[in-house]
């Protein structure tokens, strides 16, 4: 049996497969943030309850509407994209002048009260959302056993994240967004709605949240506290692949995704610690980010 | 995971915590006041949290909210499974609140760390829900007891049981803290001296969200039996995790050493069907305590778990003996209470031993089938009880050092 640093090399083949699943899933969640970011320069705090709030989506409306799994993937991001709007035109409109730490502290405090009146709701211990029909089971690939669905979630993931980057990057509307983000008051002048282009991207980065909790609920318990856990380490892709860069955060996460699942297999005791490791050094090496534009 | 977001709003929330903590208690040397110190938000907040403090408001009524004519007083407050959190909250209750009786202590770690704090002080305490078994251990004290179960009584039987079903190679996953090396520990003991084999164990940061790559490990390693060491939100987690990828159907068997109703119900029979492990207490295990789990029923909605039913057994033992005595001295409470037998419908044939832990019968249970299930909470089968003297650890192995020796 040949090893790879004293594993065996299916086993670490097996990791390297979880940690790049992982890794579109984290770039998926933190495409979502770059974009309001970048866009929009909100940190948006509210993103993890937004992620959680998809997946109550799911699970509810299966439950009492009988919503089926694919339905939801587009009934979902388009409740909590709505949300989404709402928030930012009652809300986050208001302080736009302000400080960003104003931002930060409404949208923080916007999901607090999200999770704690699910909380109320339903409790803390979720329930399961049963994996579609289609999905279930798996194939043998020699190396490991990989359950149909997470292949799904990786493609689906990557598919969101590259049509995304398209979007923003190569198309028109994409083109005003980030000139309307730049200098709002030209952009006005030549005839562009900006403050729909805003309040309609941070619909759409609500919205991505939301995907990804839906594709995230037969995968893990859904719990009112799922994006709490999950929004820390976010942000540190974020913060890694440079708040501004849309690309950043997708490469970013497929790496920290990786380099998550090789510490798990080396040292598990650091799983949960590694990509702040990592956030720390990049930060002291290069703090813009390691796609970041200097500020 | 505890939020980091910044220093300031965490301490914000450390201060309005511990404000809530006291808001409500009234300050009395005149009186016995209970103090319930637990996991009230987090991954093991349904096994006992909230709930489990309603089980100590059944046990203050049922014995007429007096004792010897003074009232009793219930304050409780969230630890978030954190010992510095959990340190400071008892740290103020036994220093400005008269707090008579602290119980819940969920999580080893805040267990271990408060009831330090509670011989320090000369308070009393009673650990209702954390596991370590080094808490009558090397961590016991003059100064508490240990009540429904622990890691040894619930892990070293049942890894008997399975090796000599012949599940004699094992992988061991387990949780990154004091409880979970304590179940590894003992379950590695029990496993080589039953004669078989650890293939191989990891260690998962808790509370984790994602096993997959602990589980491919696991199937890796080939071996029969993959022993979890994890509970709450996480054990739902690795067990889920496990049936996608379809560890059962290849041939390996999942051995849930710490289990309680809530995780059960969360998983849903289909998964968990066949398990077996060890447990403290079932509501429906005879007629007593179906009567005692009806009125919990009644006035939560769920079934208790057996650290509730555990909550109401303490602080109804620790009034009785605050009665008989005239006193709420810890010297005093403790003679008592090793005196006396306790014996309610959660405790058969239990005792207080020398090293504070309340030994009591154990049973072995399995987890029904979908089709053997006739209602919501109908998820047990009792196999067999494990008498209270052969459960736990012998005190002729203990590292207690109030254990002569």
């Amino acid at each position: 049996m040949t090893m790879i640093f004293g594993v065996p090399l299916m086993a670490f083949m097996g990791q390297l497969m979880l940690g790049l699943i992982n890794g579109a899933f984290y770039a998926l969640l933190s495409l979502g943030l770059a974009v309001i970011f970048g866009l929009l320069k909100i940190v948006n705090f509210a993103h993890g309850a937004q992620y959680m709030l998809g997946a109550f989506v799911a699970l509810l409306g299966l439950e009492y509407l009988g919503i089926n799994y694919w339905v939801a993937l587009l009934v979902a991001p388009l409740v909590v994209g709505v949300l989404g709007v709402v928030i930012e035109r009652l809300l986050l409109r208001r302080i736009s002048d302000l400080d960003h730490l104003y931002g930060l502290l409404l949208t923080f405090g916007l999901a607090l009260i999200f999770e704690g009146t699910l909380i109320n709701l339903v409790g803390v211990s979720g329930s399961t959302y049963p994996i579609t029909p289609a999905l279930q089971g798996g194939t043998n690939l020699g190396f490991m056993y990989l359950p149909t669905y997470r292949a799904w979630v990786l493609v689906a993931a990557l598919c969101v994240c590259f049509a995304t980057w398209f979007i923003i990057e190569r198309t028109r509307l994409g083109a005003y967004l980030r000139a309307g983000t730049e200098n709002a008051t030209l952009m006005k002048g030549f005839g562009v709605n900006v403050p729909l282009l805003i309040t309609f991207t941070y619909g759409f980065g609500a919205a991505l949240a939301a995907f990804a909790g839906v594709l995230a609920a037969p995968l893990y318990p859904v719990t009112p506290t799922m994006g709490a856990n999950l929004l820390v380490v976010v942000f540190a892709v974020v913060v890694i692949g440079g708040m501004g860069s849309i690309l950043g955060a997708i490469i970013t996460g497929l790496l920290m995704g990786i380099i998550e699942g090789l510490t798990k297999i080396f040292y598990p005791e650091a799983a949960n610690t590694i990509i702040f490791i990592v956030m720390a050094i990049v930060l002291m090496v290069r703090p813009a980010g390691l796609f970041g534009k200097e500020v | 995971m505890i939020r980091k977001n910044s220093k300031l709003v965490h301490g914000i929330a450390l201060a309005s915590l511990i404000a809530a903590g006291s808001a409500g208690a009234a300050i009395s040397d005149e009186g016995v006041v209970i103090g319930y110190l637990d996991d009230m938000n987090g991954t093991y907040s349904d096994l006992a949290g909230p709930a489990g403090r309603v089980a100590i408001e059944m046990a203050i009524e049922d014995f007429g909210k007096t004792v010897k004519g003074k009232p009793v007083t219930l304050i409780s407050a969230d630890h978030r499974n954190d010992p510095a959190t959990g340190s400071s909250i008892a740290r103020e209750w036994l220093d400005q609140e008269s707090v008579d009786l602290i119980t819940g202590l969920n999580s080893s770690s805040v267990a271990i760390s408060v009831t330090r704090l509670v011989r320090e002080k000369n308070g009393f305490a009673i650990v209702t829900t954390a596991a370590s078994d080094s808490i009558t251990g090397e961590h016991c004290t003059p100064n508490h007891f240990h009540w429904v179960y622990d890691t040894f009584a619930v892990s070293d039987p049942a890894a008997r049981a399975i090796v000599e079903q012949g599940g004699d190679t094992w992988f061991m996953l387990s949780a990154d803290y004091a409880f979970g090396h304590s179940m590894e520990a003992a379950v590695e003991k029990a496993v080589s001296e039953s004669g078989g084999t650890l293939a191989g164990k990891a260690r998962h940061p808790f509370p984790s969200s994602d096993f997959s790559s602990y589980i491919l490990q696991a199937q890796s390693s080939g071996a029969k039996v993959i022993g979890l060491a994890s509970a709450g939100t996480d054990l739902v987690n690795a067990i889920n995790t496990a049936s996608q990828f379809g560890v059962v159907e290849s041939g390996q068997s999942l051995a849930s050493l710490m289990v309680f109703i809530t995780d059960m119900k969360a998983i849903g029979l289909d998964k968990a069907k066949g398990t077996k492990f060890v447990t403290g207490w079932y509501w429906d295990m005879d007629e007593q305590s179906r009567e005692w789990a009806k009125r919990f029923h009644d006035r939560v909605g769920r079934m208790p778990t057996m650290v509730q039913a555990g909550n109401y057994s303490a602080v109804t033992s620790y009034l009785k003996a605050v009665e008989a005595t005239g006193s709420d001295d810890p010297k005093v409470i403790r003679e008592y209470m090793m005196a006396n037998p306790i014996d309610d419908f959660f405790s058969r044939n239990g005792r207080v031993r020398e090293d504070g832990r309340m030994v009591h019968d154990m049973y072995l249970a399995e987890v029904k089938s979908p089709e053997e299930s006739a209602g919501e909470w109908d998820l047990y089968k009792i196999l067999a009880t494990i008498p209270a003297e052969e459960a736990f650890r012998p005190l002729s192995a203990s590292k207690c050092e109030l254990v002569k020796n």
